[in-house]
C-alpha cells in the first residue's frame, strides 16, 4: 500500500467505521466504543507511517510537485455547460503546513475516543457521529482542491452539531445552534469568495470556453486566471479592489473559527456544553482549521493583499486583543471550563500573532503553537473532565485541595498548567517564543508584539489563580470528600501520552519544527515574491 | 570536550537525578498530626497552629501589608473567610493514607540520596574551579571570552524571507567554564549542600514536612539543577530557560506548605512579579537575536564590537541593555518589583537560605555581570540608580522588623541592591565579590535564624501554645546562652554584613564603596553622587538593624521566659552547616591581608572587570576621559580592531579606585574604608545603645505600635498596599471585570441580539406569509371553495334535477341563438 493510499485510507477510514458502527446492533455498547478505538489508532499508526516517509525539505504550498502522498484524479467534469467547464478534482496532498496537522488530529482524536467512555446515551449514535466528524476534520486538512475543502469543511458541521446538541450539559441546545450559525455563516462568506474565485479562475488562457478551477494550487498563480477578471490578481493599476474583499470574506470565514475578537462569544458557550470529548476535539484540533485556513487559503492565494502593512497590522492587532482580552476575561470567569475555553481565546491570539509577522520564524512558531496549544488544551479540557465526571460541578470557588485529594492528578495538572503559561522546558514555550521573535522581527508590527508581552504576564495569573483557587489550600465542598478518587488507569492513558509529548517537544522541538521548515519557508518566499508592491513589503519587514 | 566542561555538565545533571530519585521514590501520605487551619497567621513558619480568632487582630504591630495583598489573592480570601467554620477547613487526608513511623524512616534514609549527590556536586565543584581558576586562560581573546565553551546546535532552521539578517537562524545550547562560573559553581553547590544538611533535621518533624518530605529534597534538587543551569550557561536564551526553572522552583519551594493561604498568595505574586521582569529580559533577548541572529554570549560581543548595533542605533542597544537588566530586577528583587522577596519568606527557613538569600535572588546579579559587556554609559546609570533606591528603601524598612526573618530578608534585598549598584558603577570585581561574601554571611545568618525558630517552635510546642510566633523577635532575647553556636555563627556573619574587617564582608562592601566613590569622582553627576552618599548610609543603616537584631534576639533578659526555658542548642546536623559558613564569613578565603581586599586574590586574580564592547560614543564616562587627570589608557589606540576600539574606562575606574586606596592612612586604611568603617561603626553604637546595653530602652520599644515614620517603614513605603491598589485591584480586576462584562452583554449581546432579530424578522415574515402571502392563496382557495359550495347545490345528483337543466339550457340556447 502506497503512501498516497494511506493518505486516503486514513481520511475515510473513520467514515467505514461510522458505516460499521451504524450496521452493529444498538446494545453492542463495547462493540461499538471499540470500534470507535481501533479507527482511531489505526489512525494514528497511519499518521506515523506518513510521518516516517515525509521529506520536510519539499516545500509545497503552490508547487503541486513537492506535495506529498498526492492523489488528483478528476471528480466532476462537465464539459461545456453553460457555466463553462465545471471541473471539480479529487485532490489530496500533504506538505509542511498539513502534516502536523494530520499527526495533531490522529492523536487528539484517539485521546477524545478514549475520554468517550463515560459517554452512556445514545452510543451507538455518538460514536458514528464522532468518527463522521473525524473525517470531516481529516479531509480538510488535506484536500487541496477547494471545492472539496468546502465540502469536508461543511461536513464537520452537521455531527459537531449534534454531538453538542444531543450529548451536552442543560444549555447545550443554544450553545449547538450558535455554534452551527456562527461557523454556518462564516462558511457563507467563504463560499462567496470561492464562488468568485472560480468565475475568474481561467486554466486554459485562450481557449473559447474558459476552464474554471477549484484547484487551491492553480488558483495561487496569477497567469490561471482570466486576464481583468473579477478576481484577477493581474487586475490593472495593481489595485487590489475586490481582491481586497474577497480576502476579507475568506479571512472573516476562517476567524470565526479560531475565534478571532470579536467572533469568539461562540467558543466559551459551546465549550461549557459540550461532553468532554468533544471540548476536547474543538479547542484541539478544530480551531486550527481557522489558522490552517488562513496560511494555506487565505495569504497563499491572495499574497498581494495579506502583504499589505495595514492588512498585516490588522492581524496583529487582532492578535494582540485576543491575547490580552481572551486573558482577562478567562481570569474573570467562575466555571473552570469557561476558563480554559477563554484561555484558547488567548493561545490562539498568539498564533494570529505569528501569522502577521509574515516571516519564517513567525509562520514556525505560529504552526508549531497550534499543534502545542491542541495538545496543552486537550490535557487542560480532559483534567476538568475527570474532577467534572467524579462531582459534576465545575464551580472554582467550590472545589480547593485537590492537591492532597488527587496527588497523581494533581501532578499531571501541575504540568498541564505551567505547559498553559508557557514555562520553558514544555513544548508552549518554544512556540509562543517563536511567535514573539519572529513578530519582533517586523516592525510593522513590533509594537503590537511588545503590548502582547503582557500575555505572559497575564497567562501566569489566570493558570497559577486558578491552580490556587482550585487545587491549593483545602476543599471548600465538604461533601465531596469521598467523591474524589485519583486518576483511574483510563485517565492515566490518557494523559501520560500527552505530557510524554509536552515535555519531549519542550526539550527536543525539533521534529516538530523541522516537519514544517520546508513549507514555511516556501510560504514566506511565495508571499514576498507575488506581493504586489514588493520594496513596499521589504520595507516594512525590516 | 575539556575536563571542566563536563564535570560542570555531570554537576548540573546529577541534582535532576536526585529530583526525579526523590520525586519517583518518594511518597506522598498525610500524617496524622498535620492539620492545617487556613484562617491561621500568615507569618508562621511552622506546620501545625490553630490560632484562636482574635489572635490576628490583637496582634497591633502587625502590618497591614504582612496581610495577602494582591487583589487576586484578596479574592479568594474572601472565599476562604466566608467559612466560619474551622473544622470545616482541614485538609482531607482519607485518600492519601496514614504516615507511618516506617514511612518516615524511608523517607529519611531516602533523602540522603540528594544530599550524598550534593556533596559529590560540592566536591566535583571544587575540583573544576581550581582548574579553571588556574587556568591562565587565552590572552589574545577579548576577556569576556570564558576559559573554554562548548556550543551545540538545538535547532537550525532557515529563515529564507528576503529580508532576513541570517538565512539561518540557530538555537544553540551552551556550556562554559571561567572563573565567575567556577565560583558560582563552588557557591550554589556549597550552600545546596549545607541547605540539604540543615534540613534533614529541621524539615523531619511530620508536622513540618506533611508527608512531603521527599517532595521537599526533590524540589531542592530542581532548584539546584536549574541555578547550576544559569551559572554556566554561556547563551542568553539558555539563561532564560534555567530563569524560569528556578522561578517554578522557587514557586513550588514558597508553597511547599500550600494548605496555608499565606504560601499560596506569596509564590503566586513572586512567580508573578518575576514574569513581569522577564517581559523586559526577553524583549531584550528578542531585540538581540532578530538583530545579530544569536544568542551566545561571546558572539554577541564580538559583533557589538566589531560595530553590528542593533538597528544601527546607540539608544537601542542602551534599551537592550536596561531591557535584559529588567531580568534581573525581577529575579534580585530590585525596585521596583521588590516587592515579593520578602514574602517569599513564607518557604520553610532553608529554602529562604538557599533560594531567597544566597543563590536565586543572585542570578539577577550575574546576569547583569555575564551582559555587562554590552551596557552602555546610561544603561550603567540607571543599573547603579536601580540598585541604590533598592539598598536604600529596603535597608531602611529593615529598621523597625520585628520578625526576624523579615529583618533578613530586606537585608538580602539590601545587600542585592549593593551589588546591582556596584554593576552599575564599574566596580564589576566588588559587585561580584559581594555576591559571593553575601551567600555565605547570608546563608549563615538564614539557617542560624531557621536554628532559632526550630527551637522556638519546639518550645512553643510544648507549651502548646498556638498564639505567640516563634519568629517574631519580641519574644526572644537573651538566647545566646542558651544556643552559644547559634549565637557564634550568627554574630561573625552579622559583623561580616556590617563591614568590620576582619570579615568577609569588609572586604567586599568597602570595595564597593570604593567603586561608588571613583565613579563619583569620574562623573560628578547628580546620580552618582546620590549612589555614593547611598552607599556609605546603607552600610550605616546595615550595621544598625542587624545588631539590632543580634541585641534583640540573643542579648538582654529573656522576653518570654517560659518560652526561653524550652530552648536548647540543636543537633549536630544543624550547627555544622553554621559553623562552616561562619568560617567562610572570615576573611581568610578571599584574601592574605584582611584590611587590603584589593590585594585578596578574589579581586587580583580571580575575577576581572570584562570589557566594555559598545561604541566609543556611548561606553560610560565617554566624553569625560580628557577630564581624569589619571588617565591610565594610552590614547593613542586605533580605532577599528577588537580590542583596541575599546574606550579605557575599565582602567579609569580601577585607576581611580587605586587612586582612593592610596589616600588615608598608609598601610593601615584608606580613606573610603575608614569612612566605612566610621559610618558602620556608629550604626553599631547606635543600636547597642537603644537595644543592646543592659536596660535599653529598645528592648521594649519595638512592643510599641508603629506608628509616623515608623509605621510607613514597618509598612514597606506602602508600596504593596499601593501596587495592590495600582495592579491586580485597579486594573486587573477592573479591567477583567469590565472586559467579561463586555463580553458577556455587547460582543454576545450582538450575537444574540443578531440572533433574536433574525428570529423577529422570521415571525414578521411568517406573519407576512401567513396573513399575506397565504391569505391570498386562502383568498383565492376560498374563493374557489365557496364557488364550489354554491356549485355544489347544483350538483344534486338526482336525474330528475338534471333533466329541468338540460330544458333549460336548451331554452336558453334556442333563444341566445336564435
Amino acid at each position: 500500500m502506497n503512501n498516497s493510499t494511506l493518505l486516503i485510507l486514513i481520511t475515510f477510514l473513520p467514515l467505514l467505521g461510522m458505516l460499521g458502527i451504524l450496521a452493529l446492533p444498538k446494545n453492542s455498547v463495547s462493540v461499538i466504543r471499540m470500534v470507535g478505538l481501533a479507527v482511531t489508532v489505526i489512525q494514528l499508526v497511519i499518521s506515523a507511517v506518513l510521518w516516517s516517509s515525509f521529506n520536510p525539505a519539499l516545500g509545497g504550498i503552490n508547487d503541486p510537485n513537492s506535495f506529498q502522498f498526492v492523489t488528483k484524479t478528476v471528480w466532476l467534469d462537465l464539459p461545456a455547460t453553460m457555466l463553462g467547464n465545471i471541473h471539480i478534482d479529487f485532490f489530496l496532498g500533504v506538505d509542511g503546513l498539513s502534516m502536523p496537522m494530520i499527526l495533531l488530529t490522529a492523536l487528539v482524536m484517539l485521546v477524545a475516543t478514549a475520554s468517550s467512555w463515560s459517554i452512556s446515551k445514545n452510543v451507538k449514535g455518538y460514536f458514528a457521529l464522532l468518527l463522521l466528524l473525524n473525517t470531516g476534520v481529516m479531509g480538510t486538512f488535506v484536500s487541496l482542491d477547494f471545492f472539496l475543502f468546502y465540502v469536508f469543511w461543511e461536513l464537520m458541521l452537521l455531527p459537531m452539531y449534534f454531538l453538542i446538541g444531543i450529548w451536552g450539559g442543560p444549555r447545550r441546545e443554544y450553545a449547538a445552534i450558535k455554534f452551527f450559525l456562527y461557523t454556518l455563516a462564516g462558511s457563507v462568506f467563504m463560499l462567496l469568495a470561492i464562488i468568485g474565485l472560480y468565475y475568474s479562475s481561467n486554466v486554459t488562457p485562450g481557449a473559447v470556453t474558459p476552464t474554471h478551477t477549484f484547484d487551491m494550487l492553480a488558483l495561487m498563480n496569477p497567469l490561471n486566471y482570466t486576464p481583468g477578471g473579477l478576481l484577477s490578481p493581474l487586475a490593472a493599476g495593481g489595485g487590489l479592489g475586490l481582491r481586497f474583499w474577497a480576502f476579507l470574506a475568506l479571512f472573516v470565514g476562517f476567524a470565526i473559527k479560531v475565534p478571532m475578537f470579536p467572533f469568539h462569544t461562540w467558543l466559551p458557550d459551546a465549550h461549557v456544553e459540550a461532553p468532554t470529548a468533544i471540548s476536547v476535539i474543538l479547542a484541539g484540533v478544530l480551531l486550527k482549521l481557522g489558522t490552517y485556513g488562513m496560511m494555506r487559503i487565505c495569504f497563499s492565494i491572495f499574497p498581494d493583499v495579506a502583504m499589505t502593512p495595514a492588512i498585516m497590522e490588522s492581524i496583529a492587532i487582532f492578535g494582540f486583543i485576543g491575547i490580552v482580552y481572551g486573558a482577562l476575561c478567562a481570569m474573570a470567569q467562575k466555571d473552570m471550563k469557561k476558563l480554559i475555553a477563554y484561555s484558547s481565546v488567548s493561545h490562539m491570539g498568539y498564533v494570529l500573532l505569528g501569522l502577521a509577522s509574515m516571516n519564517a520564524i513567525g509562520f514556525s512558531g505560529a504552526v508549531f503553537q497550534m499543534f502545542n496549544h491542541g495538545t496543552i488544551t486537550a490535557m487542560l479540557f480532559l483534567l476538568v473532565g475527570v474532577v467534572y465526571d467524579r462531582v459534576h460541578d465545575r464551580t472554582i470557588a467550590k472545589f480547593g485541595g485537590l492537591a492532597n485529594i488527587m496527588p497523581g492528578y494533581f501532578f499531571i495538572v501541575m504540568i498541564a498548567f505551567f505547559a498553559a503559561l508557557g514555562l520553558p522546558g514544555l513544548s508552549g514555550w518554544w512556540s509562543e517564543s517563536f511567535v514573539f521573535i519572529g513578530a519582533f522581527r517586523n516592525g510593522t508590527i513590533r509594537i503590537w508584539t511588545i503590548l502582547s508581552l503582557a500575555g505572559v504576564v497575564l497567562g501566569a495569573a489566570y493558570m497559577l489563580w486558578l491552580l490556587q483557587r482550585a487545587f491549593l489550600g483545602t476543599l471548600k465542598t465538604r461533601e465531596w470528600e469521598n467523591h474524589l478518587p485519583d486518576l483511574t488507569k483510563r485517565e492515566w492513558a490518557m494523559l501520560v501520552p500527552l505530557v510524554l509529548i509536552v515535555v519531549g517537544l519542550g526539550v527536543w522541538p525539533h521534529p516538530v519544527l523541522n516537519m514544517m521548515n520546508g513549507s514555511v519557508n516556501a510560504l514566506v518566499v511565495f508571499l514576498q515574491n507575488h506581493a504586489v508592491n514588493t520594496s513596499t513589503a521589504l520595507n516594512v519587514l525590516h | 570536550m575539556d575536563i571542566r566542561l563536563t564535570l560542570s555538565l555531570v554537576i548540573l545533571v546529577l541534582p535532576l537525578f536526585g529530583f526525579a530519585v526523590q520525586l519517583i521514590l518518594g511518597k506522598m501520605k498525610t500524617p496524622a498530626d498535620y492539620v492545617v487551619d487556613p484562617h491561621e497567621n500568615p507569618a508562621h513558619d511552622h506546620g501545625h497552629h490553630a490560632n484562636t480568632a482574635d489572635a490576628h487582630t490583637a496582634d497591633h504591630t502587625q502590618p497591614a501589608a504582612d496581610a495577602p495583598h494582591d487583589a487576586i489573592g484578596t479574592v479568594t480570601h474572601d472565599i476562604h473567610t466566608a467559612h466560619s467554620d474551622h473544622h470545616y477547613d482541614f485538609v482531607v487526608t482519607k485518600q492519601r493514607g496514614e504516615w507511618t513511623p516506617a514511612d518516615q524512616k524511608r523517607a529519611y534514609s531516602l533523602s540522603w540520596i540528594s544530599t550524598a549527590i550534593m556533596g559529590i556536586c560540592l566536591a566535583l565543584a571544587l575540583f573544576v574551579a581550581y582548574k579553571t581558576i588556574s587556568d591562565p586562560g587565552d590572552a589574545t581573546k577579548p576577556n569576556y571570552y570564558p576559559k573554554v565553551q562548548a556550543s551545540t546546535t538545538w535547532m537550525d532552521f532557515k529563515d529564507l524571507s528576503t529580508s532576513s539578517i541570517k538565512q539561518s537562524y540557530t538555537v544553540t545550547l551552551g556550556i562554559l567554564a571561567d572563573n565567575m562560573a567556577a565560583i558560582m559553581l563552588v557557591v550554589v553547590t556549597l550552600i545546596s549542600f549545607l541547605v540539604h544538611l540543615f534540613s534533614s533535621e529541621y524539615m523531619r518533624e511530620p508536622s513540618m514536612h506533611g508527608g512531603r518530605f521527599n517532595r521537599f529534597y526533590a524540589f531542592l534538587g530542581l532548584f539546584t539543577f536549574s541555578m547550576l543551569g544559569i551559572v554556566i550557561a554561556n547563551n542568553l536564551l539558555m539563561i532564560y530557560i534555567f530563569w524560569e526553572l528556578v522561578g517554578l522552583s522557587s514557586y513550588l519551594l514558597i508553597g511547599f506548605w500550600y494548605e496555608r493561604p499565606a504560601p499560596q498568595y506569596a509564590n503566586k505574586k513572586a512567580f508573578i512579579v518575576n514574569r513581569v521582569g522577564d517581559i523586559g529580559m526577553f524583549t531584550g533577548i528578542m531585540i538581540l537575536y532578530t538583530q545579530l541572529g544569536t544568542l551566545e554570549l561571546t558572539k554577541v560581543f564580538d559583533m557589538l564590537a566589531a560595530g553590528h548595533i542593533p538597528f544601527g542605533s546607540n539608544p537601542w542597544l542602551t534599551a537592550a541593555g536596561i531591557l535584559l537588566f529588567c531580568g534581573a530586577i525581577g529575579k534580585s528583587a530590585q525596585f521596583p518589583l521588590n516587592v515579593w522577596l520578602p514574602d517569599a519568606m513564607e518557604g520553610p527557613t532553608p529554602v529562604s537560605a538557599l533560594i531567597h538569600a544566597a543563590t536565586m535572588v543572585a542570578a539577577g546579579v550575574y546576569l547583569t555581570a555575564r551582559i555587562f559587556p554590552l551596557l552602555t554609559g546610561d544603561a550603567m546609570l540607571f543599573v547603579a540608580a536601580i540598585g541604590a533606591a533598592t539598598a536604600i528603601i529596603a535597608a531602611s524598612i529593615a529598621l523597625v522588623q520585628t520578625d526576624l526573618k523579615k529583618v533578613l530578608a530586606f537585608s538580602t534585598v539590601s545587600q542585592l541592591g549593593y551589588m546591582v549598584l556596584a554593576l552599575g558603577v564599574g566596580a564589576f570585581s566588588a559587585g561580584i565579590f559581594h555576591l559571593v561574601t553575601h551567600a555565605m554571611f547570608k546563608a549563615c545568618l538564614f539557617l542560624g535564624s531557621g536554628s532559632v525558630i526550630h527551637q522556638m517552635h519546639h518550645s512553643l510546642h510544648h507549651l502548646h501554645d498556638h498564639d505567640r510566633d516563634p519568629q517574631d523577635m519580641r519574644n526572644m532575647g537573651g538566647l545566646r546562652k542558651k544556643m552559644p553556636v547559634t549565637y557564634l555563627t550568627m554574630l561573625i556573619a552579622t559583623l561580616a554584613i556590617s563591614g568590620i574587617p576582619l570579615f568577609s564582608g569588609y572586604m567586599s562592601k568597602d570595595e564597593i564603596l570604593a567603586g561608588a566613590w571613583a565613579f563619583r569622582n569620574i562623573s560628578p553627576t547628580f546620580i552618582a553622587n546620590a549612589v555614593w552618599i547611598i552607599g556609605y548610609t546603607v552600610a550605616g543603616m546595615t550595621a544598625f538593624y542587624m545588631f539590632r537584631m543580634i541585641f534583640l534576639t540573643f542579648w538582654g533578659e529573656p522576653k518570654a521566659s517560659d518560652i526561653y526555658e524550652h530552648i536548647h542548642e540543636n543537633p549536630r546536623v544543624m550547627v555544622a552547616p553554621l559553623i562552616v559558613l561562619a568560617i567562610l564569613s572570615l576573611w581568610i578565603p578571599f584574601g592574605a591581608n584582611p584590611l587590603n581586599p584589593g590585594g585578596g586574590w578574589f579581586l587580583s586574580t580571580w575575577v576581572k572587570t570584562p570589557i566594555n564592547v559598545t561604541p566609543a560614543a556611548v561606553q560610560p564616562f565617554a566624553g569625560m576621559a580628557h577630564e581624569v587627570p589619571h588617565e591610565a589608557a594610552p590614547e593613542a589606540k586605533p580605532e577599528g580592531g577588537k580590542a583596541e576600539a575599546m574606550a579605557p574606562f575599565q582602567e579609569t575606574i580601577e585607576h581611580e579606585v587605586h587612586h582612593l586606596h592610596s589616600t588615608g592612612i598608609p598601610g593601615v586604611a584608606s580613606l573610603p574604608a575608614l569612612l566605612s568603617l566610621l559610618v558602620a561603626g556608629s550604626g553599631i553604637l547606635l543600636a547597642f545603645l537603644l537595644f543592646g546595653r543592659a536596660g535599653a530602652k529598645g528592648q521594649q520599644v519595638s512592643w510599641e505600635a508603629p506608628r509616623g515614620i515608623r509605621a510607613f517603614l514597618f509598612n514597606r513605603w506602602y508600596q504593596d498596599n499601593l501596587y495592590e491598589k495600582i495592579f491586580p485591584v485597579g486594573l486587573t480586576l477592573l479591567l477583567m471585570k469590565m472586559l467579561a462584562w463586555f463580553d458577556q452583554n455587547v460582543i454576545d449581546g450582538i450575537v444574540n441580539g443578531v440572533g433574536s432579530s433574525t428570529v423577529l424578522l422570521a415571525r414578521v415574515t411568517a406573519g407576512f406569509d401567513t396573513y399575506v402571502v397565504d391569505g391570498l392563496v386562502n383568498l383565492l382557495g376560498g374563493t374557489a371553495q365557496f364557488l364550489g359550495l354554491v356549485m355544489r347545490q347544483i350538483q344534486t345528483g338526482r336525474i330528475q334535477t338534471y333533466v329541468v337543466y338540460v330544458i333549460l339550457g336548451v331554452v336558453v340556447l334556442f333563444f341566445a341563438f336564435r
